[in-house]
């Protein structure tokens, strides 16, 4: 069987893909992976669908070993990646032979690291979907002693990379208009505009909380408190006037009123922005997101041609990209990946 | 009736990820049986943008790519669903179910009963009663996976939440608040009074339906021993707890 077996793990790793959907009316959000554009780039860099699960790595990886050779692309939050001590780039494809091992250390931006495989993991499905759903008792963190089945790799590239994206620290994010923003005063709407949010430490797969300054956001007195669907990407005003930014994993329903929702494709952003980065709302009308979202769909179906050579030397391509397999001339730091 | 079906149905959308019909501004019961029967309409036409449908306590909800559907055409679809009759006073769905669930109340296994049945004003017989008797309704599933809120006990059961949290009542349990029975689908920490005791399993993701309940069903508790409920703990494997499953007509 094609594997990866681990031998050490961080606290916040476990396998994800796009979720599960068609469990709204029994209570059982989406959820599947954070950073949904992550998914979809590793995906590109292995040329394989983004259907295929994925290792999700908050903070830190781990150690894996590969039971035999295969690829890999590694995704999203940049980390400290390490194949047999060499140093590997991020956002890129690469061979790891049988009986390395990977290492993948502590994130340097971002907060959401990903591991692809070619083939994607196979773990069990539950309810036609692989996403560990922890509060909902659906699957596991991943645990030293694991051993992470792979599927068949239909073979391909590696040795791959794509521009890197600018979302890994904060910055603006487009909203539209919710269920109940109109509740919300004129002036408190404009406030939530006007405010520079910190992303709180206090933040995990079900929601993010967001600082600012002052006295929080007045909440609609006359709204009733009866629970009202959630959907991802939905900034909840909890008691206190502190706005949550409701991620993959929330409840499906809550009773604090919503200011807005998050675009489907700037949620990645929010998701990625590092503890204390700086973020600020932008309200655009429905049909305006309608057409950005359109838009930034169709720039992630196209990532796959996105994608060129780690190495763009082509006469000098096969050899670089052995060598870094071995020996690790290709460093994380490098151009050209740093830029952008 | 006449000021709830004075409530004009709202549609509105949800980020670009739906549209919300909801049928009044405070969890009535004749609100939740109209966003049931709303959303049973509308799940029967089988629109193909309608990727899934929820319902929530006063709320029908479908899963429709706004980025790809324009509202306003889906709004006014919906609204001219609304005028072709009175929601407020449709029948639900059919393809029901009743669940006859039996639980403990009161003693070790349910330890907030006597209080609750004080805080309702009744004596325990009386609350014992009103439990075992009432039919109720699965308003909602939500805030844990196949967990049901089960309605509408009478007005005495009209009672707070405790300002005090109790931090874990167990899968299973019954607890009341706000005229609303909750069945746990697992351990949880709660402002809710711990009333009963089931061995019912919301949720069994293994099973071949992990989600035994549906919105528009029907439950009756009846009242146990708490050897019983103990035996049944022992003996039934399927999640069930003993609860008996029949269509309703």
């Amino acid at each position: 069987m094609i594997a990866l077996h681990v031998h050490q793990v961080g606290p916040g790793v476990a396998v994800q893909d796009l979720g599960r959907t068609g469990f709204l009316s029994k209570g059982l959000t989406r959820g599947g992976a954070t950073d949904r554009l992550a998914v979809h780039e590793g995906a590109a860099l292995l040329r394989q669908s983004p259907e295929l699960a994925v290792l999700e790595m908050v903070g830190t990886g781990g150690t894996f070993e590969a039971t035999e050779d295969m690829r890999i692309a590694l995704a999203g939050a940049e980390m400290t990646a390490h194949v047999d001590g060499a140093a590997v780039a991020w956002n890129a494809s690469h061979a790891l032979a049988k009986s390395s091992v990977l290492t993948i250390g502590p994130t340097r931006t971002g907060t959401y690291g990903y591991l692809h495989v070619g083939g994607g993991f196979e773990t069990e499905q539950m309810l036609g979907s692989r996403a560990t759903h922890q509060s909902c008792g659906l699957g596991e963190l991943v645990t030293a002693g694991d051993v992470l089945p792979i599927g068949l790799d239909r073979g391909g590239d590696f040795g791959l990379t794509m521009p890197r994206d600018t979302r890994f620290d904060g910055g603006a994010i487009r909203i539209v208009p919710s269920m109940q923003t109109s509740d919300f005063a004129k002036e408190t709407r404009e406030k939530f505009e006007a405010t520079t949010f910190r992303r709180d430490p206090r933040a995990n797969r079900q929601g993010i909380r967001m600082d600012s300054d002052g006295n929080g956001f007045a909440t609609p007195k006359a709204l009733s408190i009866v629970s009202e669907v959630i959907v991802p990407g939905d900034i909840q005003i909890t008691g206190d006037g502190t706005p949550f930014v409701l991620m993959a994993e929330s409840q499906t329903t809550g009773g604090y009123p919503r200011i807005g929702t998050v675009m489907p494709c700037d949620l990645p952003r929010v998701a990625q922005a590092p503890a204390g980065a700086a973020l600020q709302f932008q309200f655009v009308s429905l049909e305006d997101g309608a057409a950005i979202e359109a838009c930034a769909r169709a720039t992630w179906a196209s990532l796959p041609k996105a994608v060129t050579p780690l190495v763009r030397d082509p006469a000098t391509l096969q050899d670089l990209l052995s060598y870094q397999l071995i020996g690790g001339v290709v460093s994380a730091t490098d151009a050209p990946l740093d830029r952008g | 009736m006449t000021t709830l079906s004075a409530y004009s149905p709202k549609v509105r959308s949800v980020g670009l990820d739906g549209v919300l019909v909801t049928f009044g501004d405070t969890a009535t019961d004749e609100a939740n049986r109209a966003a049931i029967a709303f959303r049973g309409a509308v799940d029967a036409q089988g629109w193909p943008e309608v990727s899934e449908s929820s319902s929530t306590l006063v709320s029908a909800f479908f899963r429709i790519d706004l980025a790809e559907h324009r509202f306003e055409a889906i709004s006014d679809r919906l609204q001219s669903i609304l005028a072709t009759r009175d929601w407020f006073a449709a029948s639900l769905p059919e393809g029901r179910a009743l669940w006859t669930v039996p639980a403990v109340f009161g003693g070790a296994r349910a330890p907030q009963f006597d209080e609750a049945a004080e805080a309702a004003g009744l004596s325990t017989r009386d609350a014992l009663r009103d439990l075992t008797t009432t039919r109720l309704r699965v308003l909602t599933l939500g805030f844990a996976p196949g967990q049901p809120y089960l309605g509408t006990l009478d007005d005495a059961w009209n009672i707070p939440r405790q300002k005090e949290l109790t931090l874990n009542v167990p899968a299973g349990a019954l607890v009341a608040a706000v005229r609303q029975i909750c069945l746990f689908a697992k351990d949880t920490p709660t402002g809710w009074r711990h009333v009963g005791q089931s061995a019912f399993a919301c949720f069994r993701p293994r099973g071949d339906t992990p989600f035994p309940l549906a919105p528009g069903d029907e439950v009756q508790f009846t009242d146990i021993s708490a050897t019983e409920l103990s035996r049944i703990e022992d003996t039934v494997t399927d999640g069930s707890g003993g609860a008996i499953r029949t269509e309703l007509a």
